[in-house]
């Protein structure tokens, strides 16, 4: 049993299932994210945990007590909306105190609380202000205040960052981290980011359909994904997948994939993986990373292999260059070093580096291991 | 060069007949008030000689004294005094109850939405529509029963009933604007539902008010069928007295006095115009923008 437990939770909308049996748990101090496209579910499960939605069928228990028909009052949450939700008719400190007032904690408790957040949010000149009369990255510093003056057991985060311009966006993400590793609350945060997730989660549950699609450390999600909608979804370039065959290689067993011209290559795969597999058309997975200039491959890896591709396109983009070509009818991106003299047209090896490959099922598109 | 000042030219000469038009209209439109401030300020002989355009030749205020305090009114000789108490005691709380259960309706609907609330709203809608006429007789039926036939709060009441229509429809249009987020931010916070109300909802909502109050008061206040209806003598409110006193068929007709009186059963309206006609066209934008 864990700090927060979702237990066989659905939601329906009449005989729309919009959630389809979750089962989550994680400890105390823990950063979950769920991830997803727009509509995949994410704000529904978060709003039954707040209690915001009823659960149509399941549990949801914070610290072994169920949730199920309690007010959301009576959960000690607290919850930062997308929009923020500041009311607009009271001041910052109004805002930041309403919940304490509602709670029924005398004036002189709260003063001391407000300033205390105030300050670790860097507000305290704002509390006078209305709403109407703060930046985005303000208002949005006020709604964590609110949430975080509570105290709750746990936090629940709906895109607080999705309304922010890009630069606020990643340095309200790096406090987000700070402030959950100096507090050490247990957090619940929605987003739509994959960077956000992989970033700020102890664990992340990806879900898209009504379905969590994977539960893992950012880690397991990025390297081992459990089907090619999470591999798919994550990392950024995304992932690339084209179509293979297994075949008998000389070395063991070998994709064997088809290039631009026509012509096939092999690629065997590392420690003999996929023996059991042989004859099989797949969908293969290698991420830009794993795709290089042979100087800039992985040297801890034992198993990369030099393809000869024809370059389509090059994209410098400062940092790296992502060099295109065709596999299998799919535009394949490796991450090449910047200095690497490459051009369009040319035929260059590629160095495939097939200890980080994964194999997907193209029926089922579930991971093959 | 030649092309766009002569485009110029004619702009300006629409102009010119656009302004003058409009010019005409305020004058066709103001002219019935001045006729009625300058006559209501004249001797009645001036009016009967002919003169109901010119200005008054000796001031007075007289009539103004008259149709307040003294004009023969029905039966008995008070003015229109009683009858203006009358149509302030009925018009206060039936604009205060009618927009306050409005606000409340609108937030129910919008933010509370429960099984067959839109068929409800829907009907709601409907009541708007329903011509005075029909309920005349069902309604004195039902106010003979609550034992409020003929009195103020009969007529506060009916004026109630029928308002809620109007000021929920504006109510929940304007709460569907407003953003749910805020109100789950209050559950949370630990609001009830009372208090997510008056504290969250209400004092956002000042533009919709105006426009709800302004528009049921004129209404009310100005409402002839069912004043003349469901009073009596002693519960009639301005603009069925003021009937009476200009139907009244002893002695000469005094239209000095009359006039008075019509200006004094329109003053409130104008004011509440005047007051608050600012935000009842910054209200009804919101509101058309958001909704
Ligand atoms: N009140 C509702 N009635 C019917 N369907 C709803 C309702 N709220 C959400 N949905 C549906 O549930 C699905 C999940 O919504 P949501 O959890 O908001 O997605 P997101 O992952 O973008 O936060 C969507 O397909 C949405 O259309
Ligand atoms: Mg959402």
């Amino acid at each position: 049993m864990g700090f927060l437990d979702i237990k066989n939770a659905t939601k329906s909308y009449g005989a729309v299932k919009v959630l389809h049996e979750t089962n989550i748990s994680i400890e105390e101090g823990e950063f979950l994210v769920l991830v997803g496209p727009s509509g995949c579910g994410k704000s529904t499960l978060l709003n039954m945990i707040a209690g915001l939605e009823d659960i149509t069928s399941g549990e949801i228990a914070i610290k072994g007590r169920s949730m199920n028909g309690v007010k959301p009052a009576e959960r000690n949450i607290a919850m930062v909306f997308q929009s923020y939700a500041l009311y607009p008719n009271m001041t910052v400190k109004g805002n930041i105190s309403f919940g304490m007032e509602m709670h029924g904690m005398p004036k002189e408790q709260r003063e001391p609380r407000i300033a205390q957040v105030a300050d670790l949010l860097q507000i305290s000149h704002l509390l006078d202000r209305k709403p109407g009369q703060l930046s985005g990255g303000q208002r949005q510093r006020v709604a964590m205040g609110r949430a975080l003056v509570r105290e709750p057991d746990v936090f629940l985060f709906d895109e607080p960052l999705s309304n922010l311009d890009a630069k606020l966006r990643v340095d309200m993400r790096t406090e987000i981290k700070k402030l959950h590793q100096k507090l050490g609350t247990t957090i619940v945060y929605v987003t739509h980011d994959q960077i956000e997730a992989l970033t700020l989660s102890t664990r992340i549950a990806v879900m898209f359909g009504g379905y969590v699609q994977q539960l893992g450390t950012p880690k397991e999600i990025y390297d081992d994904p459990a089907n090619m909608f999470v591999a798919g979804f994550m990392g950024s370039p995304s992932m690339n997948l084209f179509p293979a065959k297994i075949v008998a290689g000389a070395n063991g067993p070998a994709a064997e994939v088809t290039l631009q011209a026509g012509q096939t290559a092999q690629i065997p795969f590392a420690n003999g993986a996929m023996s059991s597999h042989e004859g099989r058309e797949i969908i293969l997975g290698l991420r830009p990373e794993a795709i290089t200039d042979k100087d800039g491959a992985d040297r801890n890896s034992q198993s990369v292999h030099i393809v000869e591709c024809p370059v389509e396109v090059t994209e410098p983009a400062g940092s790296d260059t992502f060099v295109v070509t065709q596999i299998g009818g799919k535009d394949v991106t490796g991450r090449f070093r910047a200095d690497v003299n490459v051009k369009a047209g040319e035929t260059f090896p590629f160095a495939f580096n097939m200890e980080k490959a994964v194999v997907f099922d193209p029926k089922t598109e579930d991971r093959i291991r | 060069m030649s092309a766009s000042s002569s485009a110029k030219s004619g702009i300006n000469f629409g102009r010119y007949i656009l302004y003058t038009l409009l010019a005409l209209f305020c004058i066709y439109y103001l002219l019935p008030l001045y006729v009625m401030v300058v006559n209501s300020l004249k001797p009645l002989s001036e009016i009967t000689s002919g003169g109901m355009m010119s200005l008054p030749q000796e001031l007075t205020f007289a009539p103004w004294q008259n149709a307040w305090s003294k004009a023969q009114v029905g039966v008995e000789a008070t003015g229109l005094r009683p009858y203006f108490i009358n149509s302030i005691q009925m018009v206060v709380p039936a604009v205060a109850l009618s927009t306050l259960l409005g606000a409340l309706n609108g937030y129910v609907l919008t933010k509370w939405q429960f099984r067959g609330s839109t068929i409800l709203f829907g009907l709601l809608l409907f009541g708007c529509f329903i011509p005075f006429q029909i309920v005349l007789i069902p309604m004195a039926r039902m106010l003979g029963l609550m034992g409020l036939a003929g009195s103020v709060p009969g007529l506060i009441f009916v004026h109630l009933v029928y308002g809620i229509g109007f000021s929920t429809l504006y109510f929940r249009n304007y709460y569907a604007a407003f953003p749910t987020e805020l109100v789950r931010a209050a559950q949370i916070d630990g609001a009830g539902f009372f208090t997510i109300f008056w504290r969250i909802l209400l004092p956002s909502s000042g533009p919709i008010a105006v426009v709800c109050i302004i528009w049921q008061f004129t209404n009310i206040w100005n409402d002839f069928l069912f004043g003349a209806s469901f009073s009596d003598f002693d519960s009639q409110p301005m603009t069925v007295a003021l009937n009476n006193l200009v139907q009244s068929s002893t002695g000469v007709k005094e239209y000095n006095v009359h006039f008075a009186g019509a200006i004094m059963a329109a003053l409130p309206t104008l004011l509440v115009y005047i007051v608050a006609g600012r935000y009842f066209v910054r209200g009804l934008m919101a509101g058309s923008v958001k909704g």
